[in-house]
């Protein structure tokens, strides 16, 4: 079996540090997840849930991003739970932690002192606006974020115009964004410490992720165009010809491309080839550009003719994209994504047997030992209190 | 300056953009970054622009965006010398990255099977928009197309209104950097264990994992959940309020007992506020209550209301544009923004890397290459040519 040699000290809620966790969890790093006792992870009490039964032992969203960790009930503001932390500190790699800036510097466990307990310790923070600037203090929740990072001003994209307002992302994927650019950087300081490439030895760092950062760089390319042309780009995306969303059979959606002749051609075969697409205006990318809502009238005209299914294989097959708006429903149907492995069963001892999504990044010479459910509440803490011969 | 990528050679088959977004950010941890690439078939992101083809493949902002820092090489893989070249390259590297469609690699002798023969502990990441097996491997995608099959277009959106396909740089961006992170675990397990990894990543399944949270409602009880706007399902207020601006919002979330009474500290203390006292009942008169916190915004700019409200424990921040980002005072001090030079389109204003390392910090390490800029220096370098072979292989177009 392989796995991630690496112990990491989880100090965080919800969803940004957790899914930072999972990441390194999913390739077999030992998590140990620091929970406030007789509480635990603000995930436990968001669902959703089985029959929509409140549990904290079976909220959907903790079930999901607490997958192969452990789970200790230690609470760093007493003399004991401190001591706890420390010894934990001194046998770990990393440390993920959420806290606003400052809070675990008060409780003597900033990142200096830490530093002195344990040299080679890389500690990642994941907070809304990161540990320095005039923002750093702010509080931000996932819409605020969204909208902080500019993603949302450009949201709901083609909007019909600009009273229609900016909206955020699905889910908590902002947040989702902040735990993926933790991960990275916190594999990047391991494997400088571990010698990088030369084995020259490093050492510990502190990894400072602001959440807004990692969003904002994402939206680079759109944001780019203030640069351009000194013009905010906004939600309203009229006169771009670059795919429609259509309405098919059964009230279903889905998406074509229509950015350039060679797309259009594909997707005109698979509607039959109708005469008005061979002739002026539609025969042109300028003249689809200059009539694009009546453009947009008639393709779906022809998709509220075959379903969801029908068109995305029909036009795919005639060369062009085209992609079929998934539910979740969709998602856990759509026989590619089982064909590849992309759902896991794990069996929970609360909530049963579900199927999870699988960790999309599968190296091909990984060995990973069997997925491990999300820990009960303090489900760990005498193992691990064990470990360190500090058996209360 | 120490980097954490300090002598990891990259090979960068990357088009479009999440690809070369990757290396992009392999280049910023501190990798070389060598981008192969053919006047004879430019990277669309050099010759399209939003209006069609562009005359200067060097003038393009968004090849810009994603190209910082890198080398480029001209090799015209569809020659036989070319791609044995191309080979000789990877020979000498770390990470070999490619975005083709799936069999592209395998019809050019270049896939992981050939490649490993001359480099065995190679890391090779293939990203495709279904992957690189199964039915639907060949099928074309786009950033729209995974995420709608990702899930997240049915839930973005108002849900009243149809479901939203994002922008069009979102998906790519995300995809993109999954393969960064993949790149590191697959680097991680070489360091442990000397083995090289072929990684073949699907967008649509990386966008579906980042809201795997939201299927669990599915896996539990059979249901789909649907697009909700800027709402919560428990938490009131959670919206977005006009200011005094131009298309100016702010958004508001109120979370606990205390972020409300900083809310109605914030607000001066209004009568009405004693009609709102538990979550429940502003969750059950929400509109009633959006429409007085819309009222005490109007006159206010988005920057002023959001320190008024953050002075008092509210997360409020404004929806910024973004010509605001490239100008903020937060994103100015923590360097998110910087300015780099290009021959061609000047000086401009850019976005870094989002991790601040304090041993081993991120840097742009230089600006978008110029197509084929590095050839000379690399084949000299890496693989020992002299000059007069050099000029042989650019006669014949192989080196084009």
């Amino acid at each position: 079996m392989d796995r991630l040699k690496a112990r990491v000290i989880e100090l965080a809620d919800f969803v940004a540090g957790p899914y930072c966790g999972k990441l390194l969890a999913d390739f077999g790093a030992d998590v140990i997840k620091i929970e406030k006792p007789g509480r635990g992870d603000d995930a436990r009490y968001i669902g959703p849930f089985k029959d929509d039964v409140p549990n904290p032992e079976a909220s959907g969203t903790f079930l999901y991003l607490n997958t192969n960790k452990r789970s200790v009930e230690l609470d760093i503001e007493t003399p004991e739970g401190k001591a706890a932390f420390i010894e934990l500190i001194k046998t770990a790699d990393v440390l993920i932690e959420d806290k606003m800036p400052g809070t675990l510097a008060k409780l003597g466990l900033g990142y200096e002192d830490l530093a002195k307990v344990n040299p080679r310790l890389v500690v990642t923070s994941i907070t809304p606006f990161g540990q320095v600037g005039p923002y750093k203090d702010y509080k931000a929740y996932h819409l605020n974020l969204y909208h902080a990072s500019g993603q949302g001003y450009l949201l709901p994209m083609w909007a019909i115009n600009l009273d229609v307002p900016p909206c955020q992302g699905p889910g908590y994927l902002g947040l989702f964004d902040g735990g993926m650019a933790g991960a990275t950087a916190t594999l990047a300081a391991l494997f400088w410490r571990d010698g990088g490439l030369n084995g020259a030895s490093g050492t510990g760092q502190h990894v400072d992720v602001s959440i807004q950062h990692a969003m904002m760089t994402l939206e680079r390319s759109q944001l780019r165009r203030f640069t351009d042309e000194g013009v905010n780009p906004n939600r309203t995306g009229k006169g771009r010809l670059l795919e429609s969303l259509v309405e098919c059979k059964g009230g279903e959606f889905a998406v074509v491309i229509l950015s350039s002749q060679q797309q259009w051609e594909g997707l005109w075969r698979a509607m039959g080839c109708p005469e008005w697409g061979a002739q002026p205006p539609f025969d042109t990318q300028k003249g689809r550009s200059d009539n694009y809502a009546e453009l947009r009238k008639r393709l779906n005209e022809w998709s509220r003719t075959v379903t969801q299914d029908e068109l995305f294989h029909a036009i795919q097959k005639e060369g062009s994209a085209a992609a079929p708006i998934l539910t979740a429903e969709g998602v856990f149907k759509l026989e590619q994504f089982r064909e590849r492995g992309h759902f896991v069963t794990i069996e929970h001892p609360v909530a049963g047997a579900l199927e999870y999504i699988a960790q999309p990044t599968r190296p091909s010479n990984v060995n990973l030992p069997p997925k491990r459910p999300a820990p009960l509440l303090g489900q760990h803490t005498r193992e691990i209190l064990a470990e360190l011969e500090m058996v209360p | 300056m120490k980097a954490a990528l300090n002598g990891i050679r990259v090979i960068d088959f990357g088009h479009v953009m999440a690809g070369p977004w990757c290396t992009m950010q392999l280049a910023s941890l501190g990798a070389e970054v060598i981008k192969i690439e053919t006047r004879a078939r430019p990277d669309e992101q050099r010759a399209q622009h939003g209006k069609g083809a562009v005359a200067n493949l060097e003038a393009n902002s968004n090849f810009f965006e994603i190209n910082l820092g890198k080398k480029s090489v001209s090799l015209n893989l569809t020659t036989e010398e070319g791609r044995a070249l191309a080979k000789q390259l990877v020979a000498t590297a770390d990470i070999v990255l490619e975005n083709m469609r799936p069999g592209v690699m395998a019809k050019l002798g270049l896939d992981y099977v050939e490649l490993v023969k001359v480099k065995p502990d190679l890391i090779m990441l293939s990203l495709s928009g279904f992957g690189a097996t199964g039915k639907l491997r060949r099928y074309a995608a786009y950033n729209p197309c995974f995420t709608s099959v990702g899930g997240t277009s049915h839930l973005t959106g108002y849900a009243e209104k149809k479901p939203n396909t994002m922008t069009n740089s979102g998906g790519d961006a995300r995809a993109g950097t999954a393969a960064v992170f993949a790149a590191m675990v697959a680097l991680k397990f070489r360091q442990e264990t000397g083995k090289g990894q072929y990684i073949d990543s699907s967008s649509s399944e990386v966008i579906n994992s980042m809201i795997g949270d939201q299927m669990m409602d599915y896996a539990m009880n059979g249901r789909s959940p649907h697009r909700h706007g800027n709402s919560h399902p428990t938490m009131a207020p959670h919206n977005v309020y006009r200011c005094s601006g131009e298309d100016e919002w702010l958004s508001i979330a109120v979370g606990n007992e205390q972020e409300w009474q900083g809310l109605v500290a914030a607000l001066g203390h209004p009568a009405w506020a004693a009609d709102f006292r538990t979550a429940p009942i502003r969750k059950a008169r929400e509109a009633e209550l959006d429409a007085l916190i819309a009222a005490w915004c109007v006159d206010k700019s988005y920057v002023e209301a959001m320190h008024l409200l953050q002075a008092q424990g509210v997360a409020a921040t404004p929806c910024f544009k973004a010509g605001d980002l490239f100008n903020d005072p937060h994103v100015l001090a923590r360097g998110q923004v910087q300015e780099v030079d290009h021959p061609v389109l000047g000086c401009r204003k850019t976005i870094t890397s989002p991790y601040r390392l304090s041993q081993t910090p991120t840097a742009i390490r230089g600006t978008a290459p110029i197509l084929g800029q590095d050839t000379d220096e690399v084949f000299t370098s890496l693989l020992g040519m002299d000059g007069q072979e050099l000029e042989r292989l650019k006669a014949a177009k192989v080196v084009y």
